[in-house]
């Protein structure tokens, strides 16, 4: 990472941190403090803006702006900071039941807008805060303390509703591993327009290991796969491993075997605005398929807040008024001497 | 051109324009009362529209009208209509009832035919037997002199039909001795991308007026008295409008930036509509996805340094409450208005009523306390709209702005101020150079008890606030038991201390009243139209009126404690009545209401009175 004025230490603040021992959310807001450092946005130039949730205290660890919302508006409140001040960086925290049950209608209006505005969405699939309730994210069956015999429904997945939503930037890591945060907190800072990141987040005492599958080091390099943009689409513990297409779809495939090569393998173009192949990359769970980690996602497109400044100066170069009340003589008027 | 006729002088005189939602009877109206209102006269209107979008074309439920009185003290756009045009028969039975005894009837006698009296319900081929009218009925050819004025226009029939508004405009203009020049710009504005509509319009407002001098030997004109007005540039403005350029009043006064956050709702959007326009006065109003985006992003927007505006009806005020109980918390200046409108839930959209004085004043969980103003007139709305905006912003709190659907829509003549007639409004911001070592986001400033804004983007400031309890003190949090009693009445003080920043209750008082009669919001016009009437009947009544209801003006109990009786007039079931009641337990609170989703009649108020009076 480059080397900006700050350091991670002038991004924290002086309180108390009070998630439980061994949260992801720890993680997090490490690789957070990281990649603003790397970013070198002051830190009065900065708004944290969060809904409720255990991953929405955490503005209060920020030396930055910090607004603690209510649950689910965040984006909205984040919304109407960055129209306001489109000088100012705005990243927004939201977990899953925070940004996409509660929160989801301003969460897909948000990311269709496209104002710049950088999400983080801790997915732990579960309500940490009300004490261990299915989430929107808990998969089909998931018995929690609201679903004693296991949900009835279907989870949303995050990235599909985001390209739902025709978004621009998605991004995706896991709480422990660090530098992919800190390099897809980077990037989706430096992105213009919504970017979201989701981090699968560990719940420590409600939903604990619920990523395991994905996550323990034993099976992550072959579960996973860290896409970077312009690099081929390697993962396995030596990169043996490759995803190829096959048809309308993609495949796995071990370099070396049935004639594969490395040429076979993909390149990953992130900025492609076509989403038909980062909707498959995002889509895969880490089954068939590794799950993709990485920007998968980043594609320029109009800016809803710069397109405001810029309808703004627009009008105002064709009409010039100066006041309220030039506006006012401009139309029907008439005068008592 | 007055010579030969039958001349009335009046001082004020109440039209009724009346047709179809698509015949442009509020276009009509509007034309009217601005050339009325250039001509010396005070206006007040009421636009009284359909509930559905396109009712079917000559239904019932598809009448639209538009009331406006002229002349001079008008406060309110009259119970009863001296001249009612209706275009169909439709609108003759939705209207009849708003004629005066004595009043005359102008009806386009083309559109009364067998099948348009079908549509309207009619049993018999004498709609005017029927209704048992016992008016003078003046039957005009509308449709057929428009069709005539316009023959070699080239227009096509439909075109065509859309100006009979205009005809009956012009005869109108005729009937109060009107010249056409003010109208004729109107029109010219109105239609000035369509050249070849503007020219046909303007054959057909003269072809109106000049029917009118043809037939004058058969009904009586009228003059209309004018007032001495204030010098000054007036413009016509509605109540929607005003509130709107209130804000950006505000906002030039303050030199902090408008920010709208909305959703459409009736009776408010025009507010937004207002304001998306003003793009080409660096207003950014933004159309949100729902209510509660509409506040938040406008609660983002103020956290941010932007005078924060949301506008709203009842149903919408009822999502945003949770949002509003931030602000609060948060202590954030915000503006939300609420164009009141009859409910409850979606209820009566296109109708008056203030019914959500409770919820304004109450409606969020927990201890949340906020300032709550209402306007008066449509004029009025200009200057609390400002208010509001000055007091959230200098007192650090969201401010509920109460309108409603009669003074939103209403329009009245507006004298357009100079900006250095306004007050200062100083936010309390926090200086880059002054932040003190001991600043907190949560200290507090002077006798106010308000705390500073600290614009994001200033260095040193960084903070964070949120809805969680804050430490009196430090402004972390706390869920310390006595602390959190110490903010509350700390909050709860701070708006209390509002009653020293606002003007004192002003009070009409004719010598020798026991009695007062008072009202809050829309209804000042009719309110004070019926005191002036009572007390020259021989009545003796004084009359208050409260723009300002939390806190209330700091002199309210002095002043009310002087009379035996105060007469609480409300469109409500009595809930300001209620209010003044807890909060001044020793006065006699008699009650005049009414909620049928229309502004008050003078004469109710003014039978209501004098019955409670007889019966005591």
């Amino acid at each position: 990472m480059e080397q900006t004025q700050y350091t991670p230490a002038n991004y924290k603040n002086s309180q108390s941190v009070r998630w439980c021992p061994g949260c992801g959310d720890h993680a997090i807001l490490n690789s957070l403090h990281k990649a603003m450092a790397a970013i070198g946005v002051p830190p009065h130039m900065t708004a944290v803006i969060s809904g409720i949730g255990c991953s929405s205290r955490l503005p209060y660890y920020m030396n930055t702006y910090g607004f603690h919302t209510i649950h689910g508006r965040a984006a909205a409140i984040a919304t109407g900071f960055k129209v306001a001040r489109p000088d100012m960086t705005v990243w927004q925290i939201s977990g899953d039941g925070d940004g996409l049950a509660i929160g989801g209608n301003h969460f897909i209006h948000a990311v269709r807008r496209n104002v710049d505005i950088n999400m983080i969405l801790f997915n732990n699939k579960i309500y940490g805060l009300t004490k261990g309730q299915y989430s929107p994210t808990s998969d089909r069956g998931f018995v929690s303390k609201s679903s004693p015999y296991g949900t009835t429904e279907d989870p949303f997945i995050p990235a599909e509703l985001v390209f739902g939503a025709r978004g621009n930037f998605f991004a995706r890591s896991i709480d422990v591993e660090l530098q992919i945060s800190q390099e897809v907190l980077t990037a989706a800072a430096r992105h213009k327009g919504t970017s979201v990141v989701e981090v699968l987040q560990n719940c420590v005492i409600f939903n604990n290991g619920i990523h395991n599958h994905i996550t323990d080091k034993e099976h992550r390099p072959e579960r996973t796969i860290h896409l970077v943009h312009g690099e081929k689409m390697l993962f396995g513990k030596d990169k043996e491993m490759g995803l190829v297409r096959d048809g309308f779809l993609l495949k796995a495939v071990k370099l070396g075997e049935n004639g594969w090569t490395i040429d076979d393998v993909l390149v990953h173009d992130a900025h492609t605005p076509t989403n038909f192949l980062h909707q498959q990359l995002a889509m895969m769970d880490g089954h068939e398929l590794p799950l993709a980690l990485g920007v998968i996602r980043d594609v320029d497109s109009p800016v809803y807040n710069e397109e405001i400044e810029a309808q703004v100066a627009e009008v105002r170069s064709r009409k010039n008024f100066g006041s309220l009340r030039d506006m006012v003589l401009a139309g029907e008027t008439w005068t008592v001497e | 051109m007055l010579d030969n006729a039958n001349v009335k002088t009046l001082d004020k005189v109440v039209v009724r324009f009346s047709g179809d939602s698509g015949d442009g009877m509020q276009l009509a109206g509007n034309i009217f009362t601005n050339v009325s209102a250039g001509l010396g006269n005070k206006v007040s209107t009421f636009p009284d529209y359909p509930a559905e979008v396109r009712a079917p074309q000559g239904s019932l439920s598809g009448v639209s009208g538009f009331q406006v009185s002229v002349g001079v003290d008008v406060h309110t756009p009259g119970d009863l209509c001296d001249v009612l045009i209706a275009m169909n028969p439709a609108a003759l039975k939705q209207n009849i009832k708003f004629l005066k005894p004595g009043g005359v009837v102008i009806v386009d006698i083309d559109s009364f035919k067998e099948a348009d009296l079908k549509k309207a319900l009619f049993e018999t081929l004498d709609p005017f037997k029927e209704l048992d009218i016992k008016a003078q009925v003046v039957e005009v050819p509308v449709t057929s002199m428009t069709k005539a004025a316009l023959a070699d226009s080239g227009l096509d029939n439909k075109s065509v039909l859309k100006c009979r508004n205009i005809f009956a405009l012009g005869l109108v203009c005729w009937l109060f001795d009107r010249p056409l020049e003010g109208a004729l710009r109107m029109l010219k504005g109105k239609f000035a991308k369509k050249p070849a509509i503007y020219e046909a319009n303007a054959k057909v407002i003269e072809a109106g007026y000049n029917y009118g001098n043809n037939i004058h030997a058969s009904v009586s004109t009228y003059r209309i008295e004018t007032e001495e007005a204030v010098p000054g540039v007036y413009t016509d403005i509605n109540g929607n409008t005003a509130t709107a350029w209130g804000f950006i009043a505000a906002s030039e006064k303050s030199g902090r930036p408008l920010f709208l956050g909305s959703y459409p709702i009736t009776p408010a959007t025009d507010i937004l509509q207002e304001l998306a326009k003003r793009k080409d006065l660096g207003v950014k109003a933004c159309q949100m996805e729902d209510e509660i985006a509409g506040v938040c992003s406008a609660i983002g927007a103020s956290f941010a340094g932007d005078l924060a505006v949301t506008s709203t009806s009842g149903p919408g005020l009822a999502l945003k409450s949770e949002g509003i109980g931030l602000a609060v918390i948060a202590e954030l200046p915000l503006v939300i208005v609420d164009v009141q409108r009859g409910g409850p839930s979606t209820g009566l959209p296109t109708k008056t009523e203030q019914t959500d004085l409770m919820q304004a004043l109450y409606g969020r969980n927990g201890e949340s306390p906020l300032a709550v103003v209402a306007a008066s007139t449509p004029t009025d709305c200009f200057t609390m709209a400002f208010e509001a905006a000055r007091i959230a912003m200098e007192h650090m709190t969201p401010v509920i702005l109460l309108t409603d659907a009669f003074i939103g829509n209403g329009s009245s003549a507006w004298r357009i101020p100079e900006a250095s007639e306004l007050p200062e409004i100083h936010p309390p911001l926090l200086s880059p150079n002054t932040i003190d070592e001991a600043w907190q986001p949560y200290s507090r400033k002077g006798d106010d008890m308000v705390r500073y804004w600290a614009i994001p983007g200033t260095e040193g400031a960084a903070h964070r606030v949120g809805g969680l309890e804050k430490d009196y003190n430090t402004g972390a949090i706390s869920t310390d038991p006595i602390n959190h009693e110490k903010m509350v009445m700390a909050r709860r003080e701070k708006i209390a201390r509002i009653a020293n920043d606002i003007p004192s209750l002003e009070v009409l008082d004719p010598k020798g009243a026991d009695t007062i009669l008072v009202g809050w919001g829309g209804t000042y016009g009719h309110l004070r139209t019926a005191a002036t009437e009572l007390n020259a009947a021989g009545r003796p009544i004084a009359f208050a009126h409260f723009n300002y209801i939390n806190p209330l003006p700091a002199n309210t109990a002095e002043v009310l404690g002087r009379y035996k009786r105060v007469i609480v007039a409300e469109l409500n079931t009595g809930m300001f009545a209620d209010y003044l009641q807890a909060k001044i337990p020793s006065l006699h609170i008699e009650r005049i209401n009414k909620i049928q989703g229309q502004p008050f009649l003078v004469r109710e108020i003014v039978d209501g009175v004098n019955k409670i009076m007889e019966d005591k």
